[in-house]
């Protein structure tokens, strides 16, 4: 059984179907590339992948340490708690807080006291917090992110910002990651060190991993499977040669042939 | 436990003694005449207020303008129980049942309300705050528009400082933690937030209700203050008069509302024998601060010992020192 399924998904917006009928299955440990040109969905489907939309159809299934879990029934938040993280396509920091506030803040579900603990500061809040303030900057470590804890996230540079974006949504301690557009608006030497941290972290996390992206550079390189969307529709997948052959591919690129 | 007596607490701890007794010994020696007195009392009860505030604003972001409804519901309780019982155990009995009927309201209208965002929000909790004031207006206990007179006065410095305090470090404390962290990514990214495994409209409910209890607990001081509960006391003025603080104090600001709470008092006392010109005088301090501090006086930030004792992360100074270079 897959790990993440997408089952016959249809997302419709009034008359506007913006994803319809896809089904993606995705294994666990896997690099997946979504593509397609503009308008195709494919930020429309990681929303309705992370619970921003509901789903018009159709369903998306987390097989996870033997159990199945129905994600497009959970709220986003819930989602997040399956293990599942996502980035956005305009990066969304919490700008005026630091590095290492925005990762506490996605390991907030480790903190092992409730109102009455952080109110009174009786029980657990002291070992709690001292073991969230050592995980995040051991988290910020193996990101390479540790040096910058103390600056406020709007502070660092654009391709930093995008790589703390991703490290964020790991900080949730998610094993399945939905990066929209990584590497938008990098330039060369930025998308190489994006690629890079990428493949690193995946090795060394475990994670299962499907990004958008149109610089073809990033994805025909580090990507295993590539899925091509067009007009909502799946019109293609395999792996990067295959699909760079595919004809409805370069139709949906560049038109069909006179 | 070993952190709740570390140095920078001791600090605090020490701090607030010697405060207190100062304060204590100026009052005993009547340099704090008892109508300086009064405006202390004033000053405290609008710290509870504009810090509770601030939580719901400044730290989760959900502007609310019906804060003296809040305030009102502890006053009326404080003022009620007090009528049968008219000392110091009719107070906190008020307080409690301030605080409960507070919690009640609160979780009702917050669960409608918080869905809406920005100014819609800001005209629901405007209407909670006139619904508030309408009913105690109506109704037979609390005796309608001429409200509750003869409350006995318990108010003392002693009794203030506790409350004001322990007000303040509560809500530092709510700021400080896990929760408060949520709370602030509110502010920041909602949706963000939400993709960060935050349960959002949890936490915005938490906070609201946080806000609306310290609220009420303010008003019964305000009750035991002042003697006399009013519906029109608790009108939108009010809430506008605890907004003002927030905002001149810097959103987010916990020690900022309370030193802009210092500092209304303080302009609105000066100006009290010139009754003509006071609000004229008052609404120009706020535009000359707002245009020179548009962040309010401490913006998001606190005024800590972090800073007075050089408290800092080591890598804090490293990358203070590469950025000056």
């Amino acid at each position: 059984m897959s790990y993440l399924s997408i089952e016959h998904l249809t997302k419709n917006f009034g008359g506007l179907s913006a994803v319809s009928n896809v089904s993606i299955s995705v294994n666990e440990g896997e690099l997946v590339g979504l593509i397609g040109p503009n308008g195709a969905g494919k930020t429309t489907l990681f929303n309705v992948l992370t619970g921003v939309y509901k789903p018009t159809q159709g369903k998306v299934i987390l097989n996870k340490d033997g159990k199945s879990i129905e994600l497009s029934k959970l709220p986003p938040y819930k989602i997040t708690h399956q293990g599942v993280a996502r980035t956005f396509q305009n990066i969304r920091l919490f700008k005026d807080l630091t590095v290492l506030d925005n990762v506490k803040i996605a390991m907030n579900q480790q903190a092992k006291y409730g109102l009455f603990g952080a109110l009174t500061r009786l029980g657990k809040f002291y070992a709690s917090e001292a073991d969230i303030e050592v995980r995040a900057h051991e988290f910020l470590k193996k990101v390479n992110l540790d040096d910058l804890a103390y600056d406020l996230a709007k502070n660092l540079p654009y391709g930093k910002q995008r790589q703390l974006e991703i490290a964020r949504a790991m900080a949730t301690g998610a094993k399945l990651l939905f990066l929209d557009e990584p590497a938008a608006g990098m330039n060369p030497q930025e998308t190489h060190a994006l690629t890079e941290f990428i493949a690193k972290i995946r090795k060394e996390m475990d994670l299962t991993i499907v990004l958008i992206e149109h610089d073809m550079s990033l994805v025909m390189n580090i990507c295993e499977r590539i899925f091509v969307l067009d007009y909502g529709k799946l019109i293609a997948s395999g792996s990067a040669e295959e699909v760079k052959n595919n004809r409805k591919v370069i139709e949906a690129y560049l038109g069909e042939e006179e | 436990m070993k952190n709740l007596f570390s140095k920078k607490n001791l600090i605090w701890l020490g701090l607030l003694i010697v405060f207190f007794f100062l304060f204590q010994f100026l009052i005993d020696v009547r340099i704090i005449t008892p109508y300086y007195r009064t405006v202390l009392y004033g000053i405290g009860i609008f710290i509870i207020l504009g810090v509770s505030l601030n939580i719901i604003i400044g730290i989760t972001g959900q502007l609310s303008l019906g804060h003296a409804g809040f305030m009102s519901i502890g006053a009326y309780s404080a003022a009620i129980v007090m009528q049968n019982m008219p000392d110091m155990t009719g107070l906190l009995l008020g307080m409690v049942v301030g605080a409960v009927v507070s919690i009640l309201v609160s979780f009702v209208v917050a669960i409608p309300t918080l869905r809406l965002k920005g100014d819609y929000l800001a005209i629901a909790t405007l209407g909670v705050g006139e619904i508030i004031r309408i009913v105690i207006l109506n109704l037979e206990i609390t005796n309608g528009a001429s409200g509750i007179s003869n409350i006995k006065n318990l108010i003392s410095w002693p009794l203030l400082f506790v409350f004001v305090v322990g007000a303040v470090v509560l809500s530092a404390n709510f700021k400080n933690s896990a929760i408060g962290r949520a709370c602030i990514s509110i502010k920041e990214d909602e949706i963000a937030s939400e993709a960060m495994g935050i349960h959002t409209t949890k936490y915005k409910v938490i906070a609201f209700i946080f806000g609306a209890v310290l609220a009420s607990v303010a008003g019964s001081l305000y009750a035991t203050t002042y003697y006399v509960v009013k519906p029109e006391t608790f009108g939108i003025a009010t809430s506008i008069n605890i907004l003002i603080i927030v905002v001149f104090g810097g959103m987010g600001s916990l020690t900022g509302s309370a030193i802009s709470a210092i500092f209304i008092g303080i302009v609105n006392m000066l100006l009290q024998s010139y009754a003509e010109v006071r609000l004229i005088t008052y609404a120009l301090v706020l535009i000359v601060v707002m245009i020179f501090r548009p962040q309010g006086l401490l913006g998001s930030k606190e005024f800590g010992l972090d800073k007075v004792l050089g408290f800092r992360p080591p890598s804090f100074k490293k990358s203070r020192k590469e950025n000056s270079k």
